[in-house]
């Protein structure tokens, strides 16, 4: 049972983590498999998140177990293969707003779900949204913050895409401290997602997955 | 003769604080109005918050952050950096609004200040973000992972050279000084001094007496404004402010991020932390509400909110030393005036263990039906009047929140109502309304 990686992660043991994965890679094992392990491991995790098992710290900290075994495995990878993803978000905090523990836990919870984040980080300048929406062609478009300020920043961000016509091939969904319905009316958003899960939910609805 | 401090119940205690606040003495009051609205006022906050004899009506209690300024028509910059503002522009919105209480005019940090010790901890108006926007915090592990010990024994220490030495650029060379306590012979008195000799420690001293005067600046404009609006018959709220300190470590000292591996990987370490932490956030209140004569301290709770622990963590790491700190407070005849910011709905079963009519919990976005039900029992409820009512919601349904709020929280006392989160810019339209329909509607027959 000791050697079983995938629960091992699941269940946050951090140093047993580190042992099987040193054991697996002295035995000589196929990095790759180790790393399929382990984002086996995190789709776990995310599910226990998603079912009220998990919260915050537990999300924060299989990350950092996480950080731990790709830099174990990462002088053993020859090449890294890309995983077949789901779709394209592109992600950020708005123009004014700092704030990145909201949008980091759906930014985690949306990787560990098989979508390709583009995150754009904080303080997202509106023309910045815009730009990585025409580089990537992604569908859905993702607005967090945590500030009253950034309801009028979310607004400004959606009238941009309509201005570079670029509304009706994208989704938008928001997100963070004060945000509501009334908000994503505000702001011509298309939905406004409560927590993570409720973030994930959208994406897989609105690219047809769920 | 009268009873000493030391020699009072909790009950007493807290009833000579309310006494206190409510005589003002000393206070000249521009109209024999103004006098009568004051006590009025504080009675009625009173009476809310002991859960003993209902009020004469709900009271309503605004709590903004820069809205002043905004209100006035000014950036947060102007008020941040124009000291001279701040009295008349808080004063106006008090008197133009008229809600119970006023909560003083710190919010307005005084910017130079901030820039002579290149504080890091924060962006302001100007300085990182617009002049336009307010100031927001900036996380990061200002203590390390491996400072536990560190600062388990030597915590004053920590707060007094090492903390400031990370968050104050100008005041790093405080982090090399010595502590005098091995000064106890003749022989090497001199030797701790050396440092003070030194360039970069003498420019750190230079800077703390320029930022001294700078406060003392600050406090000079920003201070009248309690002066000034007491006369008026507002009495002052929550003249303190403590902590939990589940949020004085994530928050300022590891971050959310590293107090959450702590709680895996050191989580013995972390509570002993926490433990070492309740003496000086308890003396914080209790010197506040003494000095000041208002039993109200202010207590921001941000880390414990729904979603960020399970409850097993925050009935282990969180609860704990938080209402520890409440008791210790409540020992000495103090009402901690909690603000669970977020949602609390998780928590209500938990926290209604404490004793009855001592404390205040101001709601964000709880359910405010069961808040009621739960932690209504033993205190006080206020808050929740949500973000967005304030800032893009019609007037009208700002009006039919405050009174559905009234309807289901006001029922037999205990009730303040007041916004849900700091505001700013928001609809002011709305935000009379609020006021208006609490008076109107929110008076107890």
């Amino acid at each position: 049972m000791a050697k079983d990686l995938v629960n091992t992660l699941a269940d946050l043991k951090e140093q047993e983590v580190i042992k099987i994965v040193k054991d697996r890679l002295s035995a000589d094992e196929d990095p790759l498999k180790i790393m399929e392990d382990a984002r086996k491991g995190m789709e776990i995790v995310g599910k226990r998140f998603a079912d009220s098992e998990y919260f915050i710290p537990d999300l924060v900290y299989s990350g950092e177990i996480l950080k731990t075994v790709t830099e174990l495995v990462k002088p053993k990878l020859a090449t890294t293969t890309e995983s077949k993803k789901l779709g394209k978000i592109v992600f950020g905090t708005v123009a004014g707003d700092i704030h990145d523990i909201g949008k980091d836990i759906v930014v985690f919870m949306l990787d560990v779900n098989g979508f390709e984040v583009h995150d754009l980080g904080v303080d997202v300048p509106v023309q910045k949204f815009v730009d990585k929406i025409k580089e990537t062609g992604a569908p859905i478009v993702g607005l967090s913050g945590f500030l009253a300020l950034a309801f009028d920043s979310m607004k400004e961000t959606v009238d941009a895409m309509k201005a570079a016509g670029l509304r009706d091939k994208v989704k938008v969904m928001i997100g963070g401290g004060q945000m509501s319905d009334e908000i994503k009316n505000y702001t011509g958003a298309d939905a406004y997602g409560k927590d993570a899960m409720a973030g994930v939910a959208l994406a897989k609805k609105w690219i047809g997955a769920s | 003769m009268e009873k000493q401090w030391e020699e009072m119940t909790s009950d007493e205690k807290q009833e000579t604080l309310f006494q206190r606040w409510i005589s003002a003495e000393g206070v000249k009051f521009a109209s024999p109005e103004a006098e009568r609205l004051y006590k009025e006022r504080t009675t009625r906050f009173k009476n809310a918050l002991q859960l003993k004899t209902l009020p004469d009506r709900i009271p309503v209690f605004l709590i903004p952050s820069l809205a002043p300024a905004y209100y006035a028509g000014l950036t947060p910059h102007d008020v941040m950096y124009n000291y001279e503002k701040i009295t008349p522009t808080w004063k106006k919105f008090y008197m133009d609004f008229q809600p119970d209480a006023h909560g003083g005019a710190f919010v307005p940090s005084p910017g130079k200040f901030l820039e002579i010790v290149d504080f890091k901890l924060y962006k302001w108006p100007g300085h990182g973000v617009s002049k336009e926007t307010t100031y927001q915090c900036i996380e990061g592990e200002y203590m390390k992972a491996d400072e536990y010990d560190f600062f388990i024994h030597n915590v004053l220490y920590f707060f007094n050279n090492v903390w400031p030495s990370r968050v104050f650029g100008a005041l790093e060379p405080l982090g090399m000084l010595p502590h005098l306590a091995g000064v106890t012979e003749m022989y090497g008195v001199s030797l701790p001094f050396i440092p003070y000799g030194t360039p970069p420690v003498q420019a750190a001293l230079k800077a703390l007496m320029e930022a001294g005067n700078e406060a003392v600046k600050w406090i000079g404009a920003a201070g009248a404004f309690g002066m000034e609006i007491i006369a008026e018959g507002f009495p002052a709220y929550q003249v303190g402010v403590t902590k939990a300190p589940f949020d004085v470590i994530g928050d300022t000292l590891r971050g959310t991020k590293g107090i959450m591996m702590d709680m895996y990987r050191q989580p013995d370490k972390l509570i002993a932390a926490m433990e070492v932490l309740m003496p000086t956030f308890i003396k914080l209140g209790v010197d506040s509400a003494k000095q000041y004569g208002c039993p109200l301290i202010f207590m921001p709770l941000h880390k414990g909110a729904d979603g960020f622990l399970s409850d097993e963590q925050f009935k282990k790491f969180y609860w704990p030393t938080f209402r520890d700190i409440i008791l210790g407070l409540v020992d000495e005849g103090v009402v901690p005036f909690i603000w669970a910011e977020g949602g609390y709905n998780s928590r209500l079963e938990v926290i209604q263990d404490l004793p009855k009519g001592k404390t205040a919990w101001l709601f964000d976005q709880t359910d405010m039906a069961r808040a009621k039900k739960t932690i209504g029992k033993v205190a006080c409820i206020a808050g929740n009047m949500p973000m967005d009512m304030l800032t893009v919601g019609s007037t009208q349904k700002a009006i039919d929140y405050t009174k559905r709020l009234i309807d289901v929280c006001g029922k037999d006392g205990g009730y303040i109502l007041a916004n849900g989160a700091f505001f700013d810019e928001v609809k002011w339209d709305n935000l009379r309304a609020i006021v208006d329909t609490v008076k109107k509607f929110g008076v107890y027959k």
